[in-house]
């Protein structure tokens, strides 16, 4: 295509290939200290739906090595979003070195909290948030379990704030990079944030999973253990390679879901919910 | 250069990989996910020395694979238990025979929907029995329903409601309105039982179902992989047996195929090298739009040749039935689109 843009992000290189060159110019501008990627793993397509839409009322279909049916074009200052789904939609279809999670996940001492709950659990939020605390962020879509060690992988790409979390984390991270606000898409509004550059330098080291968290955000604040079949169930609801990995994606699962300690955490607000995590982390 | 002719001649001839730049890699392989033969590919390249980033795709495509083959018999395994109570032959098609006869075309190869051919006489037994347990109505649609029993050479597609699978039904392996017509009982009756009441076609067979399915009743979306297909049966059915080429022959001709499996040998030879005697060799001036056709893949991934594609698309429709009963299809399809179902 005429304009490309490769990138690595943790274990998994992407080709990005653009009929323009605004959204290449962007995403390698967010993307700057990521490494490149001598062979990616996925190619993601960012070209018009019909070609008199490169002109016309310029607008971004959904394409690359896996694709949805139906995914309607996006207008092309939503590229950013575009490509940021493209890229999430790769990994969900195509990514078989480890079993997935939907979660975000934080690290210290090697350890690591994962953090799973449907989209509005406050996952990025709170990710980025104890990013801002002395934790290693890990990524905020996405956790790679390991299946032959029981490790976590990060995968720190770009974090997407929507709608309330945009002023929320700018206020907390008033020295952080985001991309540009894009409004009125299909999600809100949506913001992308530049994770720092611990984040990234250290995104090839794995850590332990030492707490898996079912944050609930809106709530007051409230504890509760979880047991391990319950876990099961909602991390095969979280995953998109389960069932694909067959007999070793459920292995890994159960192992996970034996092993490591779970609670749901209901919170009212980003300051309470650090403290209660904090407090869990404490306890452990 | 590009990324289909790259990946085809890679396939031909895998100690070629040592002469790719990481641009050519991440070529072939958005192509060869974009045709279905990355796992192919990656078991043709067993054994050879790629970049590592390259070699960890592959590793996961294997993977992937050999998921799809475990998947892929333990769908036939469901039918089977289903269907042996009715007592009526049942083979296996496609991918799944290939990967439950063990054969070379297996190797790598993505597996969707189940295949069956039964005879046509136990067609409304074994629909039965399969609703029976659990399998739906993959198509609710009256006219579709009405268009495959009258027209269509199998079932409408059924699909599990447990296991999210589809399974196609056949009683021949080309409609009925097709200008060829296969013999569906030779078929049947030449089947080799696989020892668990699922049978697969003979050798010969599978070839010319494998030809006929790329050139007599499609418009060669996707027809690299069954291309490829046909390399590696004609690769191990003509390596293990000197007789192979003329039972083919003849077989070919009893299914009113003779012409297709020879152009399916011409263009197998053509794109992947494959062996075949000298009497199957020589070329047709239209074998060149066929290449051309089976080759319209970019490296990114993308179609190309519109012009090509749209040409093979009016001519499948063309091939596979007569004038009048298309136009009144077509006209039946646009109204439906027009005018949307009324509850």
């Amino acid at each position: 295509m005429k304009h490309q843009f490769a990138m690595r992000v943790g274990p998994v290189g992407y080709r990005i290939g653009s009929a323009w060159r605004a959204p290449v110019e962007q995403l390698a501008a967010l993307y700057a200290g990521y490494p490149g990627a001598d062979v990616p793993d996925f190619t993601v397509r960012l070209g018009p739906p019909s070609p008199w839409r490169r002109w016309l009322r310029p607008a971004v279909a959904l394409a690359g090595d896996f694709t949805l049916p139906d995914t309607a074009p996006l207008p092309l200052a939503h590229a950013l979003l575009a490509a940021e789904m493209g890229m999430n939609l790769q990994v969900a279809l195509g990514h078989r070195r480890h079993l997935l999670l939907h979660a975000a996940a934080v690290e210290r001492g090697g350890r690591a909290i994962v953090m799973t709950g449907e989209s509005g659990a406050g996952k990025s939020t709170l990710a980025t948030l104890l990013g801002a605390r002395g934790w290693r962020f890990m990524g905020d879509e996405f956790v790679l379990l390991d299946p032959a060690t029981g490790m976590i992988h990060a995968f720190p790409r770009l974090v997407s704030l929507k709608n309330r979390a945009i002023a929320a984390v700018a206020a907390a991270l008033p020295d952080a990079r985001f991309g540009p606000l894009l409004t009125g898409t299909p999600k809100g509004d949506i913001r992308h944030l530049v994770p720092d550059a611990r984040a990234v330098a250290a995104m090839d080291d794995p850590a332990m999973p030492a707490l898996l968290l079912f944050p609930r955000f809106g709530e007051a604040a409230a504890v509760r253990a979880v047991a391990a079949g319950e876990a099961f169930v909602r991390l095969t609801q979280a995953s998109t390679n389960y069932v694909a990995l067959g007999e070793r994606g459920f292995d890994t699962l159960t192992r996970f879901a034996r092993d490591v300690p779970k609670v749901a955490v209901d919170y009212p607000d980003g300051e309470a919910a650090i403290a209660q995590v904090e407090a869990l982390w404490a306890a452990l | 250069m590009g990324g289909a002719v790259t990946l085809a001649a890679l396939l031909a001839v895998p100690a070629e990989a040592g002469a790719l730049s990481p641009g050519d890699w991440a070529g072939v392989i958005a192509a060869a996910r974009a045709e279905q033969l990355l796992g192919a590919l990656a078991c043709r390249l067993s054994g050879i020395a790629v970049p590592e980033r390259a070699g960890a795709i592959l590793h996961d495509a294997r993977d992937m694979a050999a998921e799809s083959r475990r998947a892929a018999l333990w769908q036939a395994e469901m039918a089977r238990r289903v269907l042996a109570p009715l007592g009526v032959p049942v083979v296996l098609l496609k991918g799944t025979a290939f990967v439950a006869g063990g054969l070379a075309a297996g190797q790598g190869r993505m597996i969707g929907d189940l295949d069956l051919l039964v005879p046509r006489a136990a067609l409304a037994d074994v629909e039965r029995a399969l609703l029976a347990a659990g399998w739906e109505w993959a198509k609710p649609d009256a006219y579709d329903d009405v268009y495959y029993r009258r027209w269509m050479h199998e079932l409408p597609p059924l699909l599990h409601r447990d296991r999210d699978r589809l399974i196609d039904v056949h009683h021949t392996i080309l409609p009925p309105t097709a200008r060829i017509t296969p013999d569906a009982e030779a078929l049947l009756e030449g089947a080799r039982p696989l020892g668990n009441g699922l049978s697969i076609p003979a050798p010969e067979d599978m070839v010319v179902h494998a030809a006929i399915h790329l050139l007599a009743d499609g418009d060669l979306a996707g027809g690299l992989r069954n291309l490829w297909d046909i390399d590696r049966l004609l690769f191990e059915f003509g390596e293990e047996d000197g007789a192979f080429w003329s039972r083919l022959r003849a077989r070919g001709a009893l299914h009113q195929a003779g012409g297709v499996v020879a152009r399916a040998v011409r263009l197998s030879h053509a794109l992947f090298a494959t062996a075949v005697p000298d009497d199957w060799r020589g070329g047709r001036a239209s074998d060149a739009w066929f290449r051309r056709r089976l080759l319209a893949r970019d490296e990114w991934g993308r179609e190309t040749r519109a012009a090509t594609r749209a040409a093979f698309y009016v001519r499948s429709h063309w091939m596979r039935m007569p004038p009048p009963l298309l136009a009144r299809h077509l006209a039946i399809k646009a109204w439906k689109r027009v005018v949307p179902a009324r509850s």
